[in-house]
């Protein structure tokens, strides 16, 4: 087992007293409690951690925090691997397992880093390029299409199911602050003691931010004790909520904020019950923004070596983890800020070979470090850096004056370009950002929502103004929630005033050769790119970003977008505002689907709706079939029937004796008032106003555009008391329309309506013998003269007080549908049941009951496809001349009309053999040559079990008066069938109904 | 995601809520007088501004009652919620 040669003996938030051990591709090491796992490589001296997207460069730790380009693993084995985790983000615990990616058998003799021999055949546009030249569509190029996917890439799924569950939560709060570094802390304490509510989110196990890894003291006190007290003060307070290892990820309309904790993911599995991640979906009145900045890189040759990382996150490593990531040390910097890397540094026991910095000035730091004889080179910087898999091994160093080149062994480069404020979440909050050209950084501009930034996400990085803009925020924030005021007082800090920041985007050439500057580490984007973007005239950052993927990786740039849009306004000798940035959108980090998804997995994915016999049609072994969210019976196969032997069976049983079926899901309407009659009137096509008690009514609804809508029974159960049905799809429709005409439209018109499509069960029993099974059941006269076809009545059903019984028919049998409410449906179904044994009742699921309303020749979802009109449907007849109604006048427009149209009619095929197809278009000549007329489809298929032949509906243009018994082709050209078919009655069944009526 | 203060429920996340499209748009009323040019423009024809626009939200998910927002649709700022048969301030 190796050791942690690079930890130090004290120091640092890690627990010595707790050893972990891991395993990092075929090794086994040991990091300590606190670690993360990026920090116990470091220790263990495990540089190499992973090969570049494309040309499959070594590369290591880059950074100490969610920007990590590089430090890309598989965490875990099995069904629990995730790839892509960062290794800065990873908490490490006892038994983890992680693997480094995109690479062959072996990290350290991974065979694609010959890709890098090629790079000047790889660059930008490269893969596009390749659509374009002599080789495209060939076979070799699919060939070898195939390995450069293989090549280019990341991690890989496990492509097993998730074993974990996600969860999923809603909070409000007055004030939200994203960010626990001293402003985000100092602004939930200042906006928490006014009394709001607040919810404190921070992306770490504990909060502190910077005062983590910096060796500042707050009120006198180490900066760390300052955070513990201040965050335990923050829980002791009812009023405030503080998510830990939380990512707000997206800023949304109206203050409403995506995030997602990472409840289990420090454990080796989730404990108990507990989700893995959960994601929390925040609404908050005032929104203050602490999240702080991004450390920007050097753009020198080779800088992508492993070894060469970014300062603040080596001072990172060297404070909070108690590791020192190298023995020799150069430090590489344009800002004040490095230089207290090379103090942790040295202070630590590494030598600090050498401090370069890009400025002629003398840092505010300089004599600190004059004082440990740490040797500062100004107006320098590195041109280039060598090494190998292993990382860096010396830097070449010239004067930017000219002349002065040197070479300087290390094993470590910390090298700082300034830092960027982290503006993700206020620029997705639709805020715009301001170039501030005194500090050569962008900033926050106008708000558009309730926010505020603060500290040095506002672009204010010295402690004492976090403190200040915190503070001052939280009670602004309070105060605009209509909460006291008051501003809590900002403790005392050390800290030294800073000199000036003088970026320097692009290191110059060495004087020999052109090493590949690295712009983008996760995409292999290097500054030669950005050029041949340029060149090539790509120049809108948009363009660059898509041309080179700049910034497109799982880091979204966080490390090179500004490097890269300054180093393309160099290019185009703009200014950086002139060139601009690109859109940040959400998420800001990745989240994972599993995250999103929430407990919506699997069967949670929908809501089963079942009907009140639904364990009953369980019993009779039917098979289930989904109707929107509803679970209906699909048709009840006896041993060793298939789909098609069943319904042929059910409907044949049904029509020669009596069947029964569970229409529940029809939708139900209650439809009380004085003026209900003529609020039918008006929506439906058909008269109303006289329609008398104790009679049912079809009736049908058209859109306002004059389109058949839906169509049902409406049936009046006393003088202003009516219940209507729908189809099954558009209950939730037709009911809001319903309300927004009498809401909106009619609101004069005394009616009430309620859905009662829960509360009612609705059996239809059909069939010749259907009058002797209901006779049985229910305490009303059902013969024909006292409840005739379209009567509609209350009755008693099997002792059940309060049911209805209505005579209607889908099938074209004589039929009956029984109203129940639905706590006693299982029972009335169950004695219907019985009383039908003796005339072998058969139940019958959807697949009979469309095949019989096919025979019929009833129009039904198909049909009703959004483009027939009544008329069209045949149902021309219904539409009241006498009356206005809703759609009418659109409904007679010329387009509506005329001889054109496509109109409802039968087909059979011509050899009464061979099965139609739904959805086959129709054609007038059986070997036309394409593009050849349609004249119609074909929408519903059946089986006529009384003449034994396959049948089908459609819609043809003339319709009957023009194509009547003539023959016409089915062309399904798909799968090369053509049928020819004859064109008749939609009526297959007993055309003059004299089942219904007898 | 929006929140739209229902005037019968109090303020609600727009997932409780269905757009009903343009409320500027007055019914042409079911009368012979009507004209079927009147329908096809209340049927079809709509503005699509940019900033406040006046529209029809039902509280599906709630009292079930339909109101008109007035929203920007630039910013998704709701401006006004009243019930749909009253007047929102001054005309759109």
């Amino acid at each position: 087992m190796a050791t942690q040669s690079n930890r130090l003996p004290g120091g640092g938030e890690i627990d010595r007293g707790k050893p972990l051990t891991f395993r990092f591709d075929d090794k086994t090491y040991t990091g300590f409690q606190g670690d993360t796992l990026a920090s116990a490589l470091l220790a263990n001296n495990v540089k190499l951690v992973g090969r570049s997207f494309k040309y499959h460069r070594p590369r290591g730790v880059f950074s100490a925090g969610p920007e990590e380009p590089n430090a890309l693993v598989h965490l875990r084995s099995g069904d629990r691997q995730e790839p892509n985790t960062r290794a800065t983000m990873i908490e490490l615990y006892d038994g983890l397992i992680a693997e480094s990616q995109n690479r062959g058998k072996s990290l350290r003799n991974d065979p694609q880093r010959i890709n890098n021999l090629f790079k000047a055949f790889l660059p930008a546009g490269f893969y596009y390029k390749t659509f374009m030249g002599p080789f495209r569509n060939t076979r070799l190029w699919m060939f070898i299409e195939g390995f450069i996917r293989k090549s280019a890439g990341m991690g890989a799924a496990s492509g097993l199911p998730d074993p974990d569950h996600y969860d999923q939560m809603s909070r409000h709060c007055e004030i939200l602050v994203i960010g626990g570094g001293p402003a985000g802390l100092m602004a939930a304490k200042s906006a928490a003691a006014n009394g709001a509510r607040v919810i404190l989110v921070d992306d770490r196990a504990d909060p502190g931010g910077q005062l983590r890894y910096e060796q500042y003291e707050i009120d006198g006190k180490k900066g760390l004790d300052w955070i513990n007290e201040t965050v335990a003060g923050l829980e002791a307070m009812d009023n405030v909520f503080i998510l830990r290892r939380t990512t707000a990820f997206g800023y949304y309309d109206h203050n409403f904020i995506g995030c997602v904790e990472r409840v289990c993911d420090h454990l080796p599995e989730p404990e108990g019950n507990k989700p893995r991640q959960r994601v929390w979906n925040l609404q908050a009145g005032h929104v203050v923004l602490a999240t702080g900045s991004h450390e920007q890189p050097m753009v020198f040759g080779n800088n992508d070596l492993p070894g060469i990382m970014l300062a603040g996150a080596v001072r990172t490593y060297v404070n909070q983890y108690g590791v020192v990531p190298g023995k020799r040390a150069v430090v590489f910097t344009s800002c004040d800020d490095a230089y207290r890397t090379a103090i942790a540094l040295h202070d630590a026991g590494t030598t600090v070979v050498a401090l370069v910095d890009t400025r002629k000035l003398d840092s505010s730091y300089a004599q600190q470090l004059l004082d440990r004889k740490i040797r500062i080179i100004n107006d320098s910087a590195i041109v280039s850096a060598q090494g190998n898999a292993d990382g860096v091994t010396s830097v070449e160093v010239h004067s930017l004056s000219g002349g002065g080149a040197q070479r300087l062994d290390c094993d470590l480069v910390a090298m700082s370009n300034g830092w960027a404020p982290a503006l993700h979440l206020f620029s997705q909050s639709g805020g715009k950002t301001a170039w501030d050209a005194d500090r050569n950084i962008f900033v926050p501009g106008d708000s558009k929502q309730a926010e505020c930034s603060v500290g040095a996400a506002n672009g204010n990085f010295s402690l004492k103004t976090c403190l200040e803009e915190g503070s001052a925020a939280g009670a602004m924030a309070a105060s605009s929630t209509g909460f006291n005021t008051a501003v809590q007082a900002v403790p005392a800090v050390s800290e030294i005033h800073e000199s000036a920041y003088e970026p320097l985007w692009e290191c110059p050439d060495p004087a020999k050769g052109h090493p590949k500057k690295f712009v983008d580490h996760q995409d292999d984007v290097a500054v030669s790119d950005i050029q041949l973007a340029y060149r090539e005239g790509y120049i809108s950052v948009e363009h660059l970003k898509r041309y080179t993927t700049l910034g497109m990786g799982t880091d979204q740039g966080k490390t090179s977008n500004v490097p890269g849009l300054a180093i393309m306004a160099e290019a185009r000798g703009c200014s950086i505002p002139e060139a601009g940035h690109t859109t940040f959108r959400p998420p800001y980090t990745p989240v994972s689907m599993g995250a999103l998804g929430g407990a919506e997995t699997g069967e949670h994915y929908m809501p089963i709706r079942r009907t009140a016999i639904d364990s009953w049609h369980e019993e009779q072994g039917c098979k289930w079939i989904d109707a929107g969210i509803w679970r209906r019976p699909r048709y009840y196969p006896q041993s060793g029937e298939t789909i098609r032997d069943a319904f042929i069976r059910e409907t044949g049983m049904t029509r020669g004796s009596v069947g029964m079926c569970d229409v529940t899901t029809l939708g139900k309407i209650d439809l009380q008032g004085p003026d209900t009659a003529e609020f039918l009137e008006r929506i439906y096509i058909n008269h109303w106003m006289k329609l008398p008690v104790g009679k049912a009514r079809y009736g049908m609804m058209l859109r306002e555009d004059g389109i058949a809508y839906d169509d049902g029974v409406t049936s009046r159960m006393s003088e202003n008391h009516f219940v209507m049905t729908t189809t099954t799809a558009n209950a939730v429709k037709v009911m809001a329309n319903l309300e927004f005409y009498l809401q909106v439209i009619w609101p004069e018109l005394r009616v009430q309506v309620t859905s009662v499509t829960e509360q009612w069960s609705a059996i239809a029993v059909a069939g010749p013998n259907s009058r002797k099974v209901i006779q049985k059941i229910v305490d009303i006269d059902v013969s024909n003269e006292a409840f005739p076809f379209m009567g509609a009545s209350g009755c008693v059903a099997a002792g059940i007080p309060g049911c209805r019984l209505f005579r209607i028919s889908f099938s074209g049998e004589l039929a009956f549908e029984i109203n129940v409410p639905c706590d006693y449906a299982r029972y009335v179904c169950e004695k219907i049941y019985e009383a039908g044994r003796e005339f072998d009742i058969v139940p019958y699921g959807t697949e009979t009951l469309g095949n019989m309303r096919i025979e019929k020749g009833h129009v039904a979802g198909p049909e009703l496809d959004g483009r027939t009109t009544a008329d069209d449907l045949g149902l021309g007849m219904m539409m009241s001349k006498k009356k206005e109604f809703v759609g009418k006048r659109l409904a007679y427009r010329d387009s509506m009309t005329g001889e054109n149209r496509k109109k409802f009619v039968g087909f059979v095929p011509a050899d009464g053999k061979t099965p139609l197809k739904a959805g086959a278009q129709i054609v007038v000549n059986e070997n036309a040559a394409p593009p050849v007329e349609m004249i119609g489809h074909v929408t519903s298929t059946g089986y006529c079990v009384e003449h034994d032949h396959p049948i089908g509906l459609g819609l043809i243009r003339g319709g009957l008066d023009a194509w009547k018994d003539r023959v016409v082709y089915m062309s399904y050209p798909l799968r090369n069938i053509i049928v020819p078919m004859k064109v008749v009655s939609p009526v297959f069944v007993d055309p003059e109904g004299e089942r219904l009526h007898g | 995601m929006i929140r739209i203060n229902c005037p019968w429920c109090g303020e609600r996340n727009m997932v409780e809520f269905t757009y009903g499209g343009d409320a500027n748009n007055v019914y042409p009323g079911l009368s012979e007088e009507t004209s079927e040019k009147q329908y096809f423009e209340y049927t079809y024809l709509r503005d699509n501004p940019c900033g406040p626009h006046l529209e029809y939200w039902h509280h599906v998910n709630g009292c079930r009652q339909w109101i008109k927002v007035k929203r920007d649709t630039l910013t998704h700022e709701v401006i006004a919620t009243v019930p749909a048969d009253k007047p929102v301030g001054e005309k759109e």
